[in-house]
């Protein structure tokens, strides 16, 4: 098993056309991912690397059958390219585009609610589980299947990330990027619900950053109801307060979001902490032999 | 973005939040002739200086006279300066303007803001009794004395909500009335113009009774400018970081740091954690910078370019982990870099060491493209070699 995705999710690109959408449906399509077709406004009827296009959500899901969505619109109609995912019955739409406005997000993300649609990101790199089934823009290479599940609000730190476990042999079973924007779908505390109730996975990594309180909320869920070990980074510990570092997660202001808060309220829910991002990899290494034994790398 | 108090007041005044008379001036001669005509019997002037920045009047920023001759002279000390507070930096802001309004004696001072609530996922109107101090301060100390309200961003904060906590905060009937359309205002205001930011504080009942907004403070969504023309027309970039404007018209995240390691790192959380790494390998970062995600030659080029006006920089570490970006690109984007600062005379770049750690989509094609060069470049296969490295060559 794994959670959200895998080799039966068929998706479709939202944005296909363009020069993100093309490259990456490509990437997804030599995976492995079973992408069904795409969709641009006034592109119907082409193909693109061997895919149907559709002109909208409604006909393509009703020619393919999907059941995923992942969308590389431009930010500016982002926001309703998830309605209309959503509208043609889409349960799970990945929405990579970054730089949506947050009030587009804000009139949006409660409708996304009420239809219960599972909706990652946006601004993420995505959602994989190894081997199976990659939606997103994250290199596909670095990923080997096994036991860690792994969900971060970083896109690049995720894939550093994975490629330490990968190194060290420690596969994952699946990685999920939420994304560092104000307002998202999926949050960390949706995803630690499903790893725990995911038999495949066995250790979890949870990568933060500084603003928001997302990982004081991770950490209360994790006290309470997280078995397996959790392995975690904040990012951002040498920021200088009140400045903003790329994307709107990433802002300290007052005496919420520092890393140092993060840190310390995850290090008493029973997390293990790295200080270093380097030391994600063999902490996680070590915290799971410690768990598991070592016979238990043969099932990595 | 942020905009100017003066700015935020015209917005104020246009969705009906009371503000004082006032005008804005950028010589001490519009100062006295704008004191001049905006004057009142029995009321004096204050004139602020228009930074982005707070606390302006520890800062000697605020100056309350008596006459239109005063104003001149105080803006005559404001004006062309730049002005320190405690939340500028030592360098301080320029200021270029200043408002000049009428003011009388103050009553009673309040609080209140719209913000996003990132856990319930809605805008939230937050007020309180303790007006003048800051939030986070009142927040600390007297949590109770905080009302919050989320509203829908499409319905807006309802009449009947707005009189109710309206009510809590005075019971002065006028006021009550005047605080109740303030914040359906702000609430509008907020959601219209795409504001990450809409705060009044304080909020001033006035000896005479009437409801004054004193200061404004309105912060814009960046990814909502394209919509909101006449804001991005309010762009004021002498009051930002040089550096940080060039990157933006780059559309890269800069910010400066007191280091001395220039990085170039692509996405926001994996440049944070660079600067982190490089600090736990004993060296501290000159910047942040990230390049985003559909990052082209042109913009690694002027990545590289931006770092180097930094005379603090000594070395440089590119961290790539490429996802959306190829390091194919990123490769190209450094030679094109290194040549065209050559070209222009620019020889720093030949002599500072340069930590290259690419990892991902097209590695190895980039890898082939660096390999190819002339340049020096000290490559490094993990994000830890690649710290150590750069610590090491500024050491050395």
């Amino acid at each position: 098993m794994s959670i959200l995705v895998n080799k039966k999710t068929k998706v479709l690109v939202q944005g296909i056309t363009g020069s993100h959408g093309s490259f990456h449906a490509e990437k997804m399509l030599e995976y492995g991912t079973q992408v069904v077709g795409g969709v641009t406004p006034g592109k119907g009827g082409q193909q693109i690397h061997g895919v149907p296009v559709f002109n909208t959500m409604k006909e393509a899901v009703a020619a393919t059958k999907a059941n995923a969505s992942v969308i590389y619109v431009p930010a500016k109609f982002a926001a309703a390219a998830i309605v209309e995912a959503g509208e043609a019955g889409i349960s799970l739409v990945i929405c990579i585009t970054e730089g949506i406005p947050v009030m587009d997000m804000v009139k949006t993300i409660h409708w996304v609610q009420r239809e219960k649609i599972v909706l990652i990101g946006p601004n993420c790199p995505g959602i994989i589980t190894p081997e199976e089934c990659k939606i997103g823009i994250m290199p596909g290479y670095i990923h080997k299947k096994g036991p860690i599940g792994l969900v971060s609000k970083s896109g690049t730190l995720t894939y550093e990330a994975v490629w330490q476990l990968t190194q060290l042999g420690l596969g994952q079973s699946t990685c999920i990027g939420i994304g560092g924007d104000p307002i998202i779908g999926t949050n960390f505390v949706d995803v630690l619900k499903l790893f725990e109730a995911d038999p495949e996975t066995e250790a979890i990594v949870l990568i933060g950053e500084i603003g928001g309180s997302a990982e004081e909320e991770a950490a209360e869920f994790i006290e309470k109801n997280i078995s397996k070990p959790v392995v975690a980074f904040v990012a951002g510990g040498t920021a200088p307060p009140g400045k903003r570092m790329g994307h709107a997660g990433a802002i300290i202001s007052g005496g919420s979001g520092k890393a140092s808060d993060k840190i310390k309220r995850l290090e008493k829910a029973g997390v293990t902490v790295v200080q270093s991002p380097a030391l994600i990899g063999r902490t996680m290494e070590k915290l799971y032999r410690e768990r598991y034994g070592q016979e238990s790398r043969s099932r990595v | 973005m942020n905009i100017h108090e003066y700015q935020a007041k015209e917005l104020f005044d246009r969705y009906g939040i009371p503000v004082h008379k006032g005008c804005v001036a950028s010589t001490p001669e519009e100062v006295y002739e704008g004191a001049k005509a905006i004057a009142q019997k029995d009321k004096i002037f204050v004139v602020k200086a228009q930074i982005h920045a707070g606390a302006r009047g520890k800062g000697g920023g605020i100056k309350l006279v008596k006459t239109p001759e005063e104003a001149r002279e105080a803006a005559s000390k404001i004006l062309g300066r730049n002005l320190v507070t405690p939340q500028t930096g030592p360098e301080g802001r320029p200021v270029q303007k200043v408002l000049i309004e009428t003011t009388s004696p103050i009553h009673k001072e309040f609080y209140a803001s719209v913000v996003l609530d990132r856990t319930e996922q809605a805008p939230c109107l937050i007020v309180s009794c303790a007006g003048g101090m800051e939030i986070e301060e009142v927040a600390a100390k007297e949590p109770d004395k905080i009302i919050k309200q989320h509203f829908c961003a499409q319905k807006g904060l309802d009449s009947e909500k707005a009189l109710e906590i309206a009510a809590k905060m005075t019971e002065d009937s006028t006021a009550v009335d005047v605080f109740a359309q303030t914040f359906q205002a702000m609430a509008k205001l907020f959601v219209e113009k795409d504001a990450s930011l809409v705060e009044i504080n304080p909020l001033a009942i006035m000896e005479s009774g009437d409801v004054l907004a004193i200061d404004a403070k309105i912060n814009i969504d960046d990814n909502a400018l394209y919509r909101q023309p006449e804001i991005l027309g309010w762009q004021d970039f002498s009051q930002e970081d040089s550096r940080e404007v060039e990157a933006k018209k780059f559309d890269l995240s800069y910010v400066g740091l007191t280091g001395d390691i220039g990085c170039i790192v692509n996405g926001a959380g994996l440049a944070m954690a660079t600067m982190d790494i490089i600090k736990y390998a004993g060296g501290e970062p000159a910047n942040f910078l990230d390049v985003g995600g559909g990052a082209n030659k042109e913009k690694v080029a002027a990545a590289f370019k931006i770092i180097l006006t930094d005379p603090d920089v000594k070395a440089i570490l590119v961290n790539i982990f490429g996802g959306i970006m190829r390091c194919d690109i990123v490769a190209e984007g450094i030679l094109a870099a290194v040549d065209e600062l050559k070209a222009v005379g620019n020889t720093r770049i030949e002599q500072m060491p340069l930590v290259v750690r690419l990892e991902g989509t097209n590695v190895e094609q980039g890898k082939e493209i660096l390999k190819k060069s002339s340049l020096k470049i000290i490559a490094a296969s993990t994000f830890e070699e690649a710290a150590q490295k750069v610590v090491a060559a500024i050491k050395v």
